[in-house]
């Protein structure tokens, strides 16, 4: 392989486990920044707020075994050496609201959903938004063109969580056409029939469609504004007055080369996107890692919001360097160096 | 920036102003309002709208019409403060980071990056989870920090492209000093980015207090957007047929929202020099 191609690959590389190591390090950081009850102290109190006379020795205990479950035994050097040696073993502590699971058992039952729905969204709404973007920046006379460009922007800046609520209303519960939550109806185990995918299908349709109006928006917008300054250049007039097909013109001039920057932005939103999955997945029960955060929340369990914080924060990053790497086939100008 | 021609060009722009403005007056009712936000049960409970009670009432027994009203003021008042403060940390770093460019730049930019990727939601989950029951507004400082990387990158682009033409070469030959040619004569082509990705900021805290809100990790006795909506799904308004109580904060936040956002795609049309010359984008 080229040289600078390698550099550009090995550099990245090194980027992310630099931004995985300082954000691990700022959630490692920020919890222990609470300087009054720690979760140690807020078990206790619930324990002891039960009512019953606790021996104080059978307290001492319970506090030193939860300063080792939650990592928070011995000074700040020594809850740092302790966290990283756990998670680069793969522990990252049981689940205090499902105890004893450990916490990366939970996370790896939810991931798989959130990974679907987050990526099928995804990559449907880009390759959709994209490319009716470009149709209405080439077109941009048409009446069509400002009625789905009306559409489209009218939804983006409603809040995720109000619209898969108010799609939930609609469609669950005004109008029962789809299953108001969850991935499949209680009671079916899963396997992998066709049956089964088509509960899967059908209770995951209004959580995607309401990841999907909202990505697809952005993604239009950019596309739209790119493709406007692109046929104002020379080489779009050039290739209009040779007479190379419309569709061509589309395809290989005007779409190749607005698609750069939304691969940039595919790459910066991904963040977002997860937020945004995590959020529709509360709203519709369906069991993925936001439903698992939430849970974590209401019943105040310390170790899983941390080990699903973590793990997003490298999924996210993982998907960013992903589409970094795969960057040089679609811009020959990288891999040919500066 | 000339106002009122946009105002009377664009029809964005005019619809998205009159509803924001529409929106501040009624939240601005909360400062005449008879009643204490925090007090219960004065009101009889669960009636649906009618001439005594505008907006209806809720189960906690409180006038809806004046608890929307410090709801939105409350929530208004929480996305200035997210996105002012941020503004001022984005456009330091941006500056910064432009200006000297070299290792701070790097260093400024690994920074940055980290704080982009960062799935905020979560984090804050985490960090309201730990530090139970924020103050409302302390949350929105907090947000702050989260909100600046992106607009930061921007800031340092239009540094970076403003620092290779020649009124900064005939600047610094004439031998204006660093800040002054900073503060006199950068900021002015900053200022656009400033204001249109303030409310780009507002909208992103505003949804962020919603969704925290109803997730009930914010201070639950503030009336917030977030806060009507969580405690509407708290006493199962839905089901009860208490329909009002969920869709007044839920249509009066789809309009804020579109509101915000039909003057951010217009304001930065405007500014957008290239945009103006031909009369908007056509």
């Amino acid at each position: 392989m080229k040289k600078s191609l390698v550099d550009y690959v090995v550099r990245r590389i090194i980027q992310f486990v630099i931004l995985v190591f300082i954000s691990t390090s700022i959630i490692f950081i920020l919890p222990r920044l609470s300087t009054d009850t720690g979760p140690v102290e807020q078990a206790i109190g619930r324990v002891m707020s039960q009512g019953q006379y606790i021996d104080p020795q059978a307290v001492e205990q319970l506090r030193e075994n939860l300063e080792i479950t939650y990592g928070l035994k011995g000074n700040i050097f020594q809850q740092y050496f302790t966290f990283w040696g756990n998670f680069l073993r793969g522990d990252l502590g049981p689940s205090f609201a499902y105890f004893p699971t450990p916490v990366t058992e939970l996370i790896f039952n939810s991931l798989p959903w959130t990974i679907g729905l987050l990526g099928i969204t995804t990559i449907l709404s880009w390759i959709l938004g994209n490319w009716l973007g470009g149709i209405v920046g080439t077109n941009r006379n048409n009446k069509w063109s400002r009625t789905v460009e009306v559409i489209i922007n009218g939804f983006r800046p409603i809040p995720h969580y109000i619209l898969a609520l108010v799609l939930l209303i609609l469609f669950s519960h005004i109008f029962p056409v789809f299953p108001s939550g969850g991935a499949y109806s209680p009671g079916i185990t899963p396997n992998f029939s066709w049956s089964f995918f088509l509960e899967v299908i059908k209770h995951a349709f209004l959580p995607a469609l309401s990841l999907f109006i909202l990505g697809i928006g952005g993604w239009f917008q950019g596309m739209r504004t790119l493709v406007s300054h692109i046929i104002q250049e020379d080489y779009v007039t050039y290739a209009k007055l040779t007479s190379i097909k419309k569709n061509e013109i589309f395809r290989g001039y005007i779409l190749r080369n607005a698609m750069l920057p939304q691969v940039t932005g595919l790459a910066l939103q991904i963040g977002m996107l997860f937020s945004g999955t995590l959020i529709v997945e509360i709203v519709f029960n369906y069991p993925g890692m936001g439903l698992l955060a939430y849970e974590a929340i209401l019943r105040s369990d310390y170790n899983l919001i941390m080990g699903v914080t973590i793990f997003s924060i490298l999924a996210v990053a993982l998907g960013t360097l992903f589409i970094d790497l795969i960057y040089p086939l679609l811009d020959p100008r990288i891999s040919y160096g500066e | 920036m000339n106002f009122k021609d946009l105002f009377k060009k664009d029809l964005r722009f005019k619809i998205g102003l009159i509803i924001i403005v529409v929106i501040v007056v009624f939240s601005s009712f909360s400062f005449f309002s008879p009643i204490d936000p925090f007090s219960t049960y004065y009101a009889p409970v669960n009636r649906a709208p009618s001439l005594n009670y505008i907006f209806g009432t809720n189960s906690k027994g409180q006038d809806l019409f004046w608890m929307t009203s410090f709801a939105f003021r409350n929530s208004i008042i929480f996305g200035l403060i997210t996105a002012s403060i941020s503004r001022i940390i984005a456009l330091l770093v941006g500056t910064v980071s432009g200006y000297k460019g070299g290792k701070t730049d790097s260093i400024l930019m690994i920074i940055n990056d980290s704080f982009i990727t960062l799935p905020v939601l979560l984090v804050m989950i985490l960090v309201a989870m730990v530090f139970r029951r924020l103050p409302f507004f302390l949350l929105a400082v907090i947000l702050a920090f989260f909100g600046w990387p992106w607009d930061a990158r921007l800031f340092r682009s239009q540094i970076l492209s403003l620092k290779e033409r020649k009124l900064t070469y005939t600047a610094r030959f004439s031998g204006m000093k660093t800040l002054e040619i900073i503060f006199k004569i950068y900021f002015p082509h900053l200022t656009p980015i400033f204001f249109s990705t303030f409310i780009n900021n507002m909208i992103w805290s505003l949804g962020l207090e919603v969704t925290l809100s109803v997730l009930g990790l914010t201070s639950l006795q503030i009336p917030s957007i977030g806060t009507t909506i969580y405690w509407a799904n708290q006493h199962q308004a839905l089901i009860l047929g208490i329909w009002w109580w969920l869709a007044i904060p839920i249509i009066g936040a789809i309009l804020l929202f579109t509101s915000l956002y039909l003057v951010t795609i217009s304001l930065n049309e405007y500014i957008d020099p290239r945009v103006r010359a031909q009369g908007g984008i056509s």
